[in-house]
């Protein structure tokens, strides 16, 4: 038991774990056609950049990394509530949700 | 224990963000997008965070999803078209990605310094970290808050049916 207590994750397997997720996020976002899905890939990112956040945290035994985790996500929501209202008011106006055919700033 | 089940809950992260990738219709997108969420929750508590653990499964997977899945459901998104995107996403992104993803991985190969984590870590209670966020970090939790307001009236003034421009519309190919 005490053994498999012991046991250790070397802090870089996380690092390079947030590094894989945020490239996966941007790989999303430069090949999804859809607007919610480039808004997924959005999400994505902010979460592997959210986990780096929190190993340095306990790299550093400091608390003010998992606090602006904290700030990150209420960012995240805000972001994901206005983003979607958006996303809402684009579809009424032209009726589809593809990236290539939604390239006016103008609605 | 710590390997193990970080190999696990590591493994559903990048599977659940590669079936993103792969995933034509955008609900399972969502879905896996929740699977990444839970299990990044569960690394999180392995590295000893309580809170932001807890923040995110009722944050992300539950609150943040939620909306995606209501929108992507209100506005029947149905399965993309495949068109490969313009040649500049090809030709320039996708090695400029993999050249980000090389730098980083290589600078934190040899970072010196970077410790290990393990199970009898023991965890930043909720208590310690409220202590910080309420006294020395105040002033950008209030701010936090009036931005959620002002989120909550874009969101309600962008998505709202606006009569009036209706009403000009109508009176407009009246005409």
């Amino acid at each position: 038991m005490s053994s498999l207590l012991s046991q250790e994750v070397p802090l870089s397997w996380y690092l390079l774990l947030s590094a894989a997720l945020f490239s996966l996020g941007v790989v999303g976002f430069l090949i999804k056609r859809n607007l919610i899905t480039v808004f997924m890939s959005i999400e994505l990112m902010l979460n592997g950049v959210n986990l780096s956040f929190v190993t340095f945290a306990h790299q550093w035994h400091a608390v003010k990394g998992q606090i602006f985790v904290f700030f990150v996500m209420m960012v995240a929501a805000a972001e994901a509530a206005v983003g979607l209202a958006i996303i809402i008011a684009v579809f009424r106006a032209r009726a589809t949700l593809a990236v290539d055919r939604i390239d006016l700033m103008k609605l | 224990m710590h390997l193990i089940l970080f190999l696990i809950f590591a493994g559903f992260c990048l599977g659940g963000a590669i079936n993103l990738l792969i995933q034509s219709h955008p609900i399972n997108s969502a879905l896996s997008l929740i699977v990444v969420m839970v299990s990044l929750a569960v690394l999180y508590l392995l590295l000893g965070a309580e809170f932001p653990a807890a923040a995110q499964v009722i944050v992300y997977a539950g609150a943040i999803m939620v909306l995606f899945t209501f929108v992507v459901m209100l506005l029947n998104a149905g399965r993309e078209a495949r068109t490969l995107g313009s040649r500049a996403a090809l030709r320039l992104g996708f090695p400029a990605v993999v050249a980000i993803l090389a730098v980083i991985a290589t600078v934190i190969l040899y970072a010196q310094g970077l410790g290990v984590a393990r199970l009898s870590d023991g965890i930043t209670s909720t208590e310690e970290l409220s202590t910080v966020l309420f006294t020395k970090l105040l002033l950008p939790f209030e701010v936090t808050s009036v931005l959620i307001l002002i989120a909550i009236l874009g969101a309600v003034a962008l998505a709202r049916h606006d009569d009036t421009d209706q009403r000009a519309n109508a009176e407009r190919t009246g005409k």
